[in-house]
């Protein structure tokens, strides 16, 4: 086979998080409702009815831009994106086409060398999601629920080299819209979805080979999966010396391969023109400056914030901010922890490892626990300075999670500040027993209050922390002829 | 008491408000005006005498109790291409047959809340493109002026209506002229609001960018009242502009003495019947002598409005029309797939000429077109509006023919789309323009047909433009005339 490089190009539309859908007052959470009953004359599409552009949308789709550095148009129009299907009730898709919301943007990712690289944004824009499709065998229903929630679209220059280089770009995409709070991007629930366009040229070419369009993407392993697929198919084609049709591919899970959904040849001609029952959106460059100064910190930011200032590594520091709440949480706990003089790797490890375990075992949120970052970071001192022991400190940190409640009181009440580690107890005991024979032997001959002078060698030890009754039946049994 | 239905508003107002008639008797008068007459007119496609004497006496009621909001009791008419809760808007539509919209039209909202009483929905040109009625899918309206005539289009049915006091008055629409040419040749008084003065929620679309809402009367006063209710911003029409409404009877004086009146040399030209050029001519002549000073204005781009609408307002049409599909309501003729459902619900709901238009303008927009035609004539439309802004920057209004010929005969130019175009030569640059405009009878021609005068204003100036049309109608008669349907009247009284 011949060397070829991928040029791969994303189309990523996200399902914003409003109140409302995109132009209409109808809720943007109809999930669960009554098919058709969240629906009104506006995106029914009824005769007379007119679109009103919902305010917060437009804010979330700068947000959004502003994130990807992109460059924020002062005035943006919305067009119609012209064509029939029964779940496009108005016969045509209010979009933007020839005047987007944001252009000429970037995002960095990691390539698979370990080295940073620049994708760049070609535009990021605003539309209305369609109806659902239902069909049956003998006829298909259509469920307006869902048709005029606000989507995003961004969309990359043809950047990618990769299936890797696309999976990393989706999931930082996919952490920068949680970061921002302005879409659950959940690929699974059809929240965020994508579509690639992949060309082959012979390596060290500059000419651009016939881009195929690969959908139905639903997850990251499907795009990972379906862009080597394709990859691999289009090189088999030019290696047989075929020409590579311009062609919309499908990527079918259960075959594991793309298949052709249509030939580009007889792709269609959407009309688009602008939208003339809206106006076109002046976004005032004040406006779009307070949002800047609004925007959180973007977790490649604050990744390297992390590696600098707290000496994480780079892949604990990924971990970290990979839910802007985790990371909010690991900065608040760390503060708290630094007063206690505890170094931030410290909590890093915490937090990566019996924290994330005590998550996934829950099955929770970081919100849903009730354990603050002090609380957090006084458990941490308590298990550094060995006031309690490590596996304690496991102990204390559910309890926390169960009852909110500050790790002291819970050391204390049970009685976790002494050391009754049986282990821990015997081998100190272990220790006095072999260093002192001639006490012993003496205890051995019937001086029972011989006893009472372990015990206090223990304590000395242990600086008066060993659980005495722990200790008194290790002696007692240590000490036995 | 038929004399009831020849009433204007204001003369109704004053009667009612003086206790001397009730709202009732005044509706039921225009019904029984309407049963006798309209079976010849066919100005209304629904008729709802029910809902209407309901509406009265509530009215009469509301009256009784201290109300006195400015339309208490009077009875009028919507054109059926604006939505109203419970009664059917075909549209002048096959493919609306059985439609009946959920919810009501922010207009009809407002009328309602004035506490008019509506009658029925008025016959339309179908989805308002045409200039005759004839191309309702239903039947054509027929000129109460002459029976054998059209009463002009689009909305024919509410200027009939108005002209043959089956109405006191009336809502229509106008795209390119659709109220003031059938206002013209019905001889009332019909307004083309400035673009965004009237909420076009619940209208059904045309062209968007130019499609606006507007009232058909008797007198300019009457028409006034009408525009003064249904104006104003409304969150609902992105499009509405939130400029406030000039309390409308405050411009009606009388005095144009020191008002500027631009006569477009562009609006007389070959074609155009001579009685109508003399009439508008006499008219100017008759604002100078009450004092208006009247210069020579030039419109240079006028000749370029046709094709620029006719590109602009089927492209936007192509659009709206496509949610007709037949999957959610309306007619709809399921086949065995998808294509061919879409193909005979849309090819048996419409008609020949809107479907020439959906198709001029999925060719306007078609890649490759695009820049030639819907782009050019956009440009086109920026430079119209350009010339209107020029002109109007030294003038308070224009005057100049509504229409180039009075009303013609039903058919005479049905077959000839091109003719049947050229009838809104007059208003089509006005609409692009997006500015007001009124048209008033100012004379008849030999045959008995009434000719109408355009005024056109700057924008959100309705003020002005009814100021001039006013004083115009007091020192006039043309406005007392009134078709004589059913032989015994030839002249309104008062
Ligand atoms: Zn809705």
């Amino acid at each position: 086979m011949a060397d070829y490089q991928a040029i791969i190009g994303m189309e990523v539309h996200a399902q914003l998080l409003t109140r409302s859908k995109m132009f209409c007052g109808c809720s943007a959470d109809a999930f669960g409702a009554q098919p058709n009953t969240n629906v009104c004359p506006v995106c029914l599409a009824l005769p007379g009815a007119l679109p009103v552009a919902n305010r917060r949308a437009v804010e979330q789709t700068v947000t959004v831009g502003l994130a990807l550095n992109c460059q924020i148009n002062e005035t943006a129009v919305f067009s119609r994106k012209n064509y029939f299907y029964p779940d496009l009730p108005k016969g045509y898709q209010i979009s933007m086409y020839d005047f987007p919301l944001c252009q000429h943007g970037w995002v960095e990712i990691e390539s698979p060398d370990g080295a940073q690289k620049r994708i760049r944004i070609r535009r990021v824009h605003l539309e209305e999601d369609t109806a659902k499709s239902y069909h049956m065998v003998e006829r298909t229903l259509v469920d307006f629920n869902r048709a005029g929630l606000p989507l995003i679209e961004i969309v990359t220059e043809p950047d990618l080299r990769s299936p890797e280089e696309a999976r990393q770009y989706l999931m930082g995409l996919r952490t920068v819209l949680r970061y921002l709070g302005v879409s659950s991007a959940d690929m699974e629930k059809g929240a965020m979805r994508c579509e690639a366009n992949v060309s082959l040229r012979p390596a060290g070419s500059d000419e651009l080979g016939t881009k195929v369009e690969v959908k139905n993407l639903n997850s990251f392993r499907a795009v990972k999966q379906a862009l080597a697929y394709e990859i691999e198919r289009q090189a088999e084609a030019l290696d047989a010396g075929q020409r590579v049709r311009q062609v919309t591919m499908g990527w079918s899970e259960a075959r594991g391969q793309t298949v052709e959904q249509r030939a580009k040849e007889e792709s269609e001609d959407y009309r688009y023109f602008p939208e003339p029952d809206l106006p076109r959106l002046q976004v005032a460059p004040a406006w779009v400056e307070e949002l800047r100064a609004a925007l959180p910190e973007m977790p490649d930011v604050l990744q390297k914030r992390f590696v600098a200032e707290y000496g994480l590594s780079p892949l604990e520091a990924s971990v970290l901010v990979d839910d802007r709440n985790v990371a909010d949480y690991f900065i608040r706990t760390t503060e708290a922890a630094v007063e206690r003089a505890i170094p931030p790797r410290i909590v890093a490890n915490w937090i990566t490892g019996d924290f994330f375990r005590l998550l996934k075992a829950r099955d929770g949120e970081i919100s849903d626990l009730q354990i603050t970052p002090a609380a957090l970071a006084e458990l941490i001192r308590l298990v550094e300075r060995q006031e309690i022991t490590a596996s304690s400190g496991k102990t204390v940190l559910e309890e926390m999670a169960a009852t909110g409640r500050p790790p002291g009181e819970i050391v204390r009440e049970r009685r976790l500040g002494q050391i009754s580690d049986q282990e821990v107890l015997d081998q100190i005991v272990g220790e006095l027993i072999a260093a002192h024979p001639e006490e012993v032997a003496t205890y051995r001959a019937g001086k029972e209050t011989v006893l009472q002078w372990f015990m206090g060698q223990v304590m000395r030890a242990t600086r008066g922390k060993a659980d005495p009754q722990v200790v008194l039946s290790l002696l007692e049994e240590k000490l036995k002829p | 008491m038929s004399d009831l239905a020849r009433l204007t508003i204001q003369e109704a107002r004053s009667l009612l408000s003086r206790g001397e008639i009730s709202s009732v008797e005044l509706t039921q008068a225009v019904l029984d005006r309407i049963l006798d007459l309209d079976n010849a007119v066919k100005a209304y496609l629904t008729l709802a005498p029910d809902l209407a004497l309901e509406q009265a006496a509530e009215a009469d009621r509301n009256r009784a109790n201290g109300g006195a909001s400015p339309l208490l009791g009077i009875p009028l008419a919507i054109k059926d291409i604006i939505s109203l809760e419970g009664l059917p808007a075909t549209c002048g539509s096959r493919i609306l047959e059985d439609y009946v919209p959920p919810y009501s039209a922010t207009v009809v909202e407002k009328l309602r809340a004035a506490g008019a009483v509506i009658l029925g929905k008025t016959n339309t040109d179908e989805f308002a493109m045409g200039s005759s009625t004839e191309n309702s899918a239903y039947f054509t309206t027929r000129n109460p002026w002459d029976l054998d005539r059209v009463p002009g289009g689009s909305s024919g049915g509410s200027a009939a209506a108005v002209a043959a006091g089956m109405a006191l008055g009336a809502l229509g629409s106008d795209t390119g002229g659709s109220v003031r040419q059938p206002a013209a040749l019905c001889g009332v008084v019909g307004i083309k609001p400035t673009y965004g003065r009237v909420s076009r929620w619940g209208l059904v679309a045309f062209a968007s960018s130019l499609d606006q809402i507007g009232p058909l009367a008797r007198t300019v006063s009457d028409a006034a009242l009408l525009l003064g209710t249904i104006a104003g911003y409304d969150p609902r029409d992105s499009t509405s502009v939130d400029v406030p409404v000039a309390g409308y009877a405050a411009a009606l004086t009388g005095d144009v003495r020191g008002l500027r009146i631009g006569v477009p040399q562009e609006y007389f030209i070959a074609g155009i019947q001579p009685e109508v050029e003399s009439a508008v001519r006499a008219a100017v002549e008759t604002l100078a002598g009450l004092g208006a000073e009247v210069v020579d204005v030039s419109l240079p781009h006028t000749e370029y409005a046709l094709p620029a609408y006719y590109l602009i307002a089927p492209a936007e049409a192509s659009a709206n029309l496509a949610r007709f599909d037949g999957m959610r309501y309306g007619l709809s003729l399921p086949a065995d797939d998808l294509w061919e459902t879409y193909r005979r619900t849309r090819g048996q709901g419409f008609g020949p000429e809107v479907k020439r238009r959906i198709m001029l303008g999925t060719y306007a927009l078609s890649a490759g077109y695009y820049d030639a035609y819907y782009l050019k004539a956009s440009q086109v439309r920026t430079l119209i509006r350009r010339d209107f802004d020029q002109a109007l920057e030294h003038c308070d209004v224009l005057l100049a023919p509504t229409a180039p010929t009075t009303a013609f005969k039903v058919g005479e130019i049905a077959g000839d789309p091109l003719q049947m175009y050229l009838q809104d030569i007059f208003t089509l640059a006005l609409s692009l323009a997006g500015l007001p405009g009124l048209s008033l009878p100012c004379g008849f021609d030999g045959e008995g047909l009434p000719i109408g005068l355009q005024v056109m204003g700057r924008a959100f100036d309705e003020a002005t433009v009814l100021r001039v049309a006013h004083a115009y109608e007091q020192a006039t008669e043309w406005h007392r005339r009134a078709p004589a349907l059913d032989g015994s009247e030839g002249t309104r009284g008062g």
